[in-house]
């Protein structure tokens, strides 16, 4: 009795040290709800934040390299381009940002002189775009930009002391400068570094003039640098090139890219290409100081990713303050920025909702935006839940409790949500799936002769009915696509939205609604094509079709049976020949594949980006192009030489439908579907309108954070109470085994003088 | 021991050679340097020009392996193989595709990882012994099979559905730590309490019932019978005796683990937002950037042969009978 006694109080001491200890613990360490994952200074709590995730680390933040969505979130906020999109207009609609206006080409022909605007395009030998920037636009704080009294750059030359700093705010000393027109011919120069592999080089080379030429001597240049240090130092290691001196590109000459004075920079174009203004409002058209690329040069920087690959050195409304792309980015308020006054015009509607509110005043109105990494989705969304990320997108696995949908198609939130206060916010991408045919494919491509071409035509005709893409899209979307009905997505210019842009060879038109023809339709289309009941009269036995596609795991095979079910209605096998990324890319690279699935996501917001991936010259196994089906058809063609010049109007218009209704009855694609966006927003966020293309759009935000910390507190009340049962459930399940070893122990006989060996020795 | 150890040293360094070409081989059997760049640089707009000069840049313009363009020992060193692997021994990793410092970058990742195994590592090491110390002691009762049943139980249980219930029940139901995340200062410990509580609980299971196994095995042996007839208490024959003795194949399972601890966790750390090592090698041969598989590879290969030879040395400790020679 004594045993138990005594292990009772202990038990009971050791519960209460528990509670106390662990309360402790975890009141000391929280100011606020324990489960608060922001570990943050008083005076970043002063600030206004916005806490936002990302889930696949950027890999270039330097903007003559960077291409995806995942680095866009910081690049553009940091760089700036010469224009940028109207964050509330749509059609989206081009305006200045460092420019001081929209550039009106000027076009010359062979001999120099200038033509009227609307000259052929046979005609133009050279745009010429002259085009003023703002003056007093000053450069974030940097580092790279400070001086000694005497004028010298302070931390241009640290030799081995650039191994001691792993980011630009190491420095003592930073300091800005005006932006000038040369900086933005620096960075059009930097497209053709050797050095760094920019992605639209081989496309702008055709375009900017001279550039290619200059491509071409840098590459000579570093080439000759390499093999003279490797000669000079006896190395068998070819240096690299992060190790090389840095490169001044303001000794070589660019035609195509000048600076007229300090606020005025001239391009020059080959040929007439309307649609160059759109390039100049990427990031990679954003200026660069030259003093960023000497300093970032330096080779000691390297070893701690202190480049400009990873630290930008922009003029935009934030700068990059924290850089850990594997954990956590964090963008500051620059202080240098200049101020842009919030629009006061947008689309009807706009104001209504709230969107115009903030009219003329200046942006930006968030202080400090906080990325942190997020890999899996379920911590995103509970954190979106708790109040800890202002906003979220919807994955599959939360459509459910996040969004209702109503027997017509609507999308609401659920009472959850809207309890919450959460609010919906939809868009339509600027992006379209398709499912492609192999034009070079003897069958379902048009061969070689007529009669081939019209069976073929038939064939793909007959699949277009019958693949139900309204299916899929509540399938594997949750009804978040819009099926697409040719080439030109919605919110870009060229695409009908009404009875006109339906696809009549797939749909009939029903009360104003499309209506996707029967399958005996398909199957009479089938018939006609020679293929009777599906029956290849080749073999007398179904006719045996493949898709090439990328994946092939277990999540796919749903996916996989349901094209497969869609060919099976015209009994037509499919065969799905699943590879990896590369595979896939290589067979579509050398024209193997007979039919295969694809998306394009929008560089600009004109008809030409999405009407250029049937152009026949830009053939993927003949050219290299974006034509990933090597469709070919003269008329189209023409079409498209003359549509791509033409400014948007009645006749553009006109000619984009003529080219939509070829395709239609081409079928070179089956127009499967357009993504539509859904976001989930915090009802303390305002001035959110989503939208592809004007990724700049966290200067228009605005948080509410005092609505913000309010919430936090209400959604995150901690319960104490599981501690003291849980360490009860514990004792409980000690005791009795305590009990019980003591109680063997006493049974045994144990000899105290060999079980305490210490006091053995008295 | 010195020459036993400066042996198996010499015979690391052969694996290691073999491990980086076999590393080599396997990844451009499966992958050429034209499909590195094409991964790389995405699917729109890639240009020949780009393909080559992206090669060009990162040193894959070579051939693999020998060089037939070159004379002498050039055949051999201007190649693929020998300019990347060579480096490795000097503790150059290079860079990754997207330009940062492997050695940083692992050097920044080992730390969180660390965070959060090194404790589950000890404490489910104290936790499994200690528990199956009381099962063996309470052998064949009914409180030995209620263990057993759940630990079977337990083990039975995947990893994440503990991980997707802690978060669920801790963070988000009772709003007690938060439900990722990481801090590399004084407040990790907010971060990595339940991480580390999840680990030690979900590898109870299986680590109880083994160690239960090594003493229940241990316990009928002739030295227990005469330590329990010199009258020693059970609890001194198990803590003193039996543990001691079946510490051999517990070393071997865990002493070659410790210095792949650095190495992180791909669920744990991905789930609770440790931005440690786990998920490195993965988004490496998932992004093809062989730069970075072949340094993790490399350093993995490394440390299992670094924790071989501390497991010989910890034999020795643990069972003077053991010489190393």
């Amino acid at each position: 009795m004594a045993v138990s006694r005594v292990l009772a109080q202990g038990l009971a001491r050791a519960f209460r040290f528990g509670v106390l200890a662990t309360s402790l613990v975890l009141v000391s360490a929280c100011g606020d709800a324990p489960n608060n994952p922001y570990v943050e200074s008083t005076e970043d709590l002063k600030l206004s934040t916005l806490y936002t995730a990302f889930i696949a680390r950027p890999k270039h933040l330097d903007p003559a390299q960077s291409y995806t969505s995942d680095e866009a979130e910081f690049t553009y906020q940091t760089y700036e381009p010469l224009f940028q999109y109207h964050y509330f207009k749509r059609p989206y609609t081009l305006q200045p940002l460092t420019a001081t206006e929209l550039p009106e080409p000027v076009y010359l022909d062979e001999a120099g002189k200038p033509l009227p605007a609307d000259a052929p395009m046979a005609q133009v030998k050279t745009s010429v775009y002259t085009i003023q920037i703002k003056p007093g636009i000053l450069y974030q704080p940097h580092p790279a930009f400070a001086k000694t009294p005497e004028g010298q750059h302070l931390y241009h030359a640290l030799g081995d002391k650039a191994e001691r700093y792993k980011s630009p705010w190491q420095f003592e000393k930073t300091d800005t400068r005006e932006l000038t027109a040369d900086d933005y011919v620096y960075e059009i120069k930097r497209l053709a570094s050797s050095r760094i592999v920019s992605p639209i080089l081989g496309h702008m080379g055709d375009y900017i003039v001279g550039l290619n030429t200059l491509a071409e001597t840098l590459k000579k240049h570093d080439e000759a640098l390499k093999a003279k240090i490797q000669k000079d130092t006896g190395s068998r290691f070819a240096p690299a090139t992060a190790q090389l001196p840095w490169l001044d590109l303001r000794q070589f000459d660019l035609p195509g890219a000048k600076a007229l004075d300090t606020h005025t920079i001239e391009i020059r174009v080959n040929g007439k290409y309307p649609q160059f203004k759109y390039w100049l409002a990427m990031p990679f058209f954003a200026p660069i100081p030259w003093e960023a690329d000497a300093f970032y040069s330096q080779a000691g920087f390297v070893k701690n990713n202190l480049t400009l690959d990873w630290w930008p050195v922009g003029t935009g409304p934030y700068m990059l303050t924290e850089n850990d792309p594997n954990a956590r980015m964090i963008l500051s308020r620059n202080p240098n920025f200049r101020g842009e006054p919030y629009p006061s015009e947008g689309e009807p509607g706009d104001a209504e909702a709230g969107l115009l509110a903030d009219a003329g005043q200046q942006m930006p109105f968030i202080d400090r935006v906080v990325f942190t990494r997020e890999k899996e989705g379920i911590p995103y969304w509970n954190k979106f839940l708790q109040g800890y990320y202002d906003s979220s997108g919807v994955s599959a696995d939360t459509f459910d409790q996040a969004i209702k949908s109503s027997t017509e198609g609507d999308s609401a939130l659920t009472a959850d949500m809207q309890a919450k206060g959460i609010r919906l916010e939809t868009s339509v991408a600027t992006s379209i799936f398709y499912l492609g045919f192999n034009w070079l494919d003897p069958v379902v491509g048009p061969g070689k002769t007529p009669t081939d071409a019209e069976r073929a035509r038939l064939l793909r005709q007959a699949i277009a009915i019958a693949v139900d893409w309204e299916e899929f899209s509540q399938i594997f979307t949750n009804g978040r696509a819009l099926p697409a009905h040719g080439p030109v997505v919605p919110g870009i210019f060229g695409h009908e939205p009404g009875v006109e842009g339906f696809n009549t060879k797939v749909y009939n038109i029903v009360d104003g609604k499309p209506v996707r023809k029967p399958v005996a339709d398909a199957l009479a289309l089938l018939e006609k094509a020679g293929y009777k009941n599906g029956i290849d009269p080749r073999t007398g036995k179904p006719l045996s079709l493949a898709l090439d596609t990328t994946g092939g795991g277990p999540g796919d095979k749903a996916r996989f049976d349901w094209y497969r079910k869609q060919f099976s209605k015209l009994n037509i096998e499919l065969e799905i020949r699943a590879t990896d990324w590369n595979r896939f890319q290589e067979k579509i690279r050398k024209g193997n594949a007979q039919l295969f699935f694809l998306g394009w996501n929008a560089d600009y917001p004109d008809p030409e980006n999405f009407l250029f991936l049937l152009y026949g010259p830009n053939s993927r196994a003949k050219t290299a192009g974006e034509n990933a089906s090597n469709y070919s058809n003269p008329q189209y063609d023409a079409m498209f030489e003359r549509m791509k010049t033409m400014p948007d109007s009645d006749e553009r218009a006109a000619v984009i439908a003529s080219m939509t209704d070829l395709v239609q009855d081409d079928v070179p694609w089956l127009f499967a579907f357009t993504p539509k966006q859904f976001g989930l927003i915090h009802h303390w966020v305002a001035n959110v309108k989503p939208n592809d293309l004007a990724r700049n759009d966290i200067k228009y935000q605005r948080i509410d954070v005092a609505k913000r910390n309010a919430a936090r507190v209400e959604w995150n009340k901690p319960q104490w109470w599981p501690i003291p049962v849980i360490l009860i459930l514990l004792a409980l399940f000690i005791w009795p085994a305590w009990a019980a070893w003591k109680k063997r122990e006493l049974a045994m006989g144990v000899r105290e003088d060999l079980a305490k060996p210490v006091e053995a020795g008295q | 021991m010195s020459n036993y150890l400066i042996r198996r040293v010499l015979y690391g360094l052969l694996v290691l050679i073999g491990v980086n070409l076999i590393t080599f081989v396997l990844f451009f059997k499966v992958n050429s340097p034209e499909d590195m760049a094409r991964m790389a640089l995405g699917g729109k707009r890639v240009t020949e020009q780009a393909v080559e000069q992206w090669k060009r840049e990162r040193g894959y313009d070579l051939p693999l392996l020998v060089n037939t363009e070159k004379q002498g020992v050039d055949q051999l060193t201007q190649t693929i193989f020998f300019q990347k692997s060579v480096p490795m021994f000097a503790g150059d990793f290079g860079s990754a595709d997207d330009g940062r410092n492997i050695a940083e970058e692992i050097a920044n990742r080992a730390l969180p990882s660390l965070a959060l195994a090194v404790p589950v590592f000890v404490l489910g090491l104290l936790f499994n012994i200690v528990f199956s110390l009381l099962l063996t002691f309470f052998r064949g009762t009914y409180l030995d099979l209620t263990g057993v049943v759940l630990c079977v139980l337990a083990m039975s249980i995947s990893g994440l559905f503990y991980i997707i219930g802690g978060q669920y029940l801790f963070s988000k139901t009772l709003a007690l730590v938060p439900i990722s995340g990481f801090d590399p200062g004084a407040d990790a410990w907010r971060f990595l309490i339940l991480p580390v509580l999840i680990g030690v609980f979900s590898g109870l299971g299986g680590g109880t019932r083994w160690y239960r196994t090594i003493f229940l095995e241990e316990v009928n042996k002739d030295y227990v019978r005469t330590a329990r007839s010199k009258g020693l208490s059970e609890a001194q024959v198990l803590g003193r005796h039996v543990l001691r003795n079946g510490l051999i194949p517990i070393l071997t399972g865990s002493v070659t683990v410790i210095p792949l601890l650095f190495m992180g966790s791909l669920i744990s750390e991905s789930f609770f937002g440790i931005p440690g090592l786990g998920s490195y090698t993965i988004e490496a041969i998932q992004s093809q950037d062989f730069g970075v598989v072949r340094a993790m590879v490399f350093i993995g290969s490394a440390l299992y042969l670094v924790g071989l030879i501390l497991t010989d040395v910890a034999y020795t400790i643990a069972d003077p009978r053991v010489r190393l020679s």
